[in-house]
């Protein structure tokens, strides 16, 4: 912003920025290097950031052992399914409330959005009942229909504002060449609005990724938990197995970074939108 | 396109776009959201309600309609009013800090830098990663034996012997407020730094001519317009903060001594530990009221700032 700054305030941007990037991938950082560090030299009393000598033993506990890929696959399941119902249904939420003319929109909006601040540990309880009178516990059914509604609040908001951009020429325009209601959806705004639908979709499957409380509650057995369930029972009987934990912390974590690194400007955008505007 | 324009809905009139009112297709479009919000969200709030005022429990299958009883036992159960203390502490402490360092994070990032870039997408790291995991990488870096924090400390003298952070009752709190300020502090950062774009240049170009220095231009202008937006992160940070639950249980589960249950942990326990639902719902429903204030008064606040800036 300012190109004539003195040496000292240089400095102390520098200095700030190494801070944060320390501070964000610092951590990490650290628990990859475990991830690759024989148990004694962790337990040495001399830690390194380099591993030396290099294992992979704490990944061969984390799957082998620990059976890791099966909660992986569950994860995938689950948070693919949710991503998908998220943005069909939120899809149509938010062309209805923006391109339709739907009384007190702001209102129904803001109920919405409510939603997503009602305490989950309040739901929870209900919630389990329900499932157990239908036979769901343990199933993929019951969390992905549980995720759907945790992340269809934050889909409908984003995609809605990023409708509320696209010009309504395009509308009348549909309209006069005789285009319905579903196909102006399908055919003209959804296409459009591909990396919005990108950003929010990935959205969606980090909430059901990385959700823990309704997995815990609804799940008991390795074929139906997910991966946050998984890693939070990852103990051993004498001791805390930390290189296994931060081998398998490294798998589920890294291609989710990967993802967000990639996509990181649409992200930003995207939930400082639902965080903050209005 | 002109003949279509001069008679409207003369050609295709079988097209259900014009044959229906938009309403109907706004009806038929908000269903399912209606109906996934409606069963996953409404109907367990209103269930917990009711459960809350009887004596639900899936030991002695009782369900019987007992009215306050379940209240009346919440206000006087010390369990309760501590893990309340916890969490209004822990809501607070973590809201405040990572306010504020969220503030210092995105003057930074307001500034040009080289690698500018590279911070902001580093930022989003702690903020993507599953809480499960942050839990478990700061059970890691806080251990009491080999934790690399006691390394640090122990080789810098901050400490003389080995700090047993969240196995003991002093200091196992503060271990999860730094757990949950270093996981969204930067994300905080980044929410403040739009609101901070949104200044405009001109003003602070303006006051520079003016002679002001800098923490004057951030304390009178810069801060002033961002109080919006500060507020309202802060709210949504507060109420979040409110439910915290994956940390507190995977990394203490609530102890030693009972030092970090929250709320949310002790409702967890209450509902799937002793199956009491009825009690359960007493104590989520007292969250949700408890939650609830805490946004009324920030909008109340928010609403009052707003009214004096005008």
């Amino acid at each position: 912003m300012n190109e004539r700054r003195s040496p000292l305030q240089s400095f102390v941007i520098y200095l700030g920025a190494l801070l944060i990037l320390v501070w964000s991938g610092g951590p990490f950082i650290w628990q990859f290097s475990t991830s690759f560090q024989l148990d004694k030299m962790l337990t040495s009393g001399s830690p390194s950031l380099i591993p030396h000598p290099f294992t992979l033993e704490h990944y061969y506990n984390a799957f082998v052992e620990k059976q890791l890929h099966r909660y992986v696959w569950n994860s995938l399941v689950v948070s693919l399914a949710t991503t998908f119902l998220c943005l069909f249904v939120g899809s149509l939420a938010a062309f209805a409330l923006s391109r339709l003319n739907v009384k007190g929109r702001f209102g129904i909006l803001m109920v919405i959005l409510s939603v997503s601040m009602f305490p989950q540990i309040a739901l929870v309880g209900p919630l389990y009942l329900v499932a157990t009178n239908l036979g769901l516990l343990d199933t993929y059914t019951a969390l992905i229909i549980t995720y759907l509604a945790l992340g269809l609040p934050l889909v409908t908001w984003v995609l809605f504002g990023y409708f509320e951009t696209l010009p309504r020429e395009i509308d009348e325009a549909a309209r006069m060449d005789g285009v319905s209601v579903p196909g102006l959806l399908w055919r003209i705004i959804l296409p459009m609005s591909l990396p919005s639908l990108v950003t929010t979709g990935l959205l969606a499957f980090i909430t059901a990724w990385n959700e823990f409380l309704f997995a815990l509650a609804f799940t008991s057995n390795i074929d139906r938990q997910t991966i946050p369930v998984g890693i939070a029972n990852f103990t051993n009987l004498y001791y805390v197995p930390w290189g296994d934990i931060a081998a398998a912390s490294a798998v589920v974590t890294v291609p989710l970074i990967l993802l967000v690194l990639f996509f990181q400007r649409h992200i930003i955008e995207g939930l400082t939108q639902g965080g903050v505007k209005e | 396109m002109t003949a279509a324009a001069t008679l409207p809905g003369a050609g295709r009139p079988r097209r259900l776009g014009k044959a229906l009112p938009g309403a109907f297709w706004a009806l038929i479009l908000l269903t399912p959201a209606f109906v996934s919000l409606a069963s996953v969200s409404f109907y367990p709030i209103v269930n917990g309600l009711y459960l809350s005022l009887t004596n639900t429990s899936l030991i002695t299958q009782d369900q019987d309609f007992t009215g306050f009883a379940n209240y009346v036992q919440l206000w006087g159960d010390a369990q309760f009013w501590n893990a309340w203390w916890h969490t209004i502490w822990f809501t607070a402490a973590s809201t405040v800090l990572e306010t504020v360092i969220g503030l210092g994070m995105a003057l930074i990032l307001c500034e040009a830098f080289k690698g500018r870039g590279l911070v902001r997408a580093a930022m989003l790291v702690p903020w993507a990663m599953p809480t499960v995991v942050t839990s478990k990488m700061f059970g890691w870096l806080f251990d009491g034996q080999n934790g690399i924090i006691n390394y640090l400390l122990l080789h810098a003298g901050l400490i003389d012997q080995n700090v047993n952070w969240y196995g003991s009752p002093n200091t196992a709190m503060i271990t999860i407020i730094i757990a949950d300020v270093w996981k969204t502090t930067p994300f905080m950062a980044l929410l403040l730094l739009t609101g901070l774009q949104t200044v405009p240049n001109s003003l602070i170009e303006a006051a520079r001519m003016d002679g002001a220095k800098g923490w004057i231009t951030f304390w009178y202008i810069r801060l002033p317009l961002l109080m919006p937006t500060l507020l309202i992160a802060g709210l949504f940070r507060a109420l979040d903060a409110f439910r915290v639950f994956d940390l507190v249980y995977v990394l203490t589960g609530g102890g030693p001594a009972d030092s970090t249950e929250t709320l949310s942990t002790l409702s967890y326990k209450v509902l799937f530990s002793t199956l009491q639902f009825g009690y359960g719902s007493a104590v989520s429903t007292a969250m949700f009221i408890t939650e609830g204030i805490i946004a009324l008064v920030f909008v109340v606040y928010l609403i009052r700032q707003i009214r004096r800036a005008q």
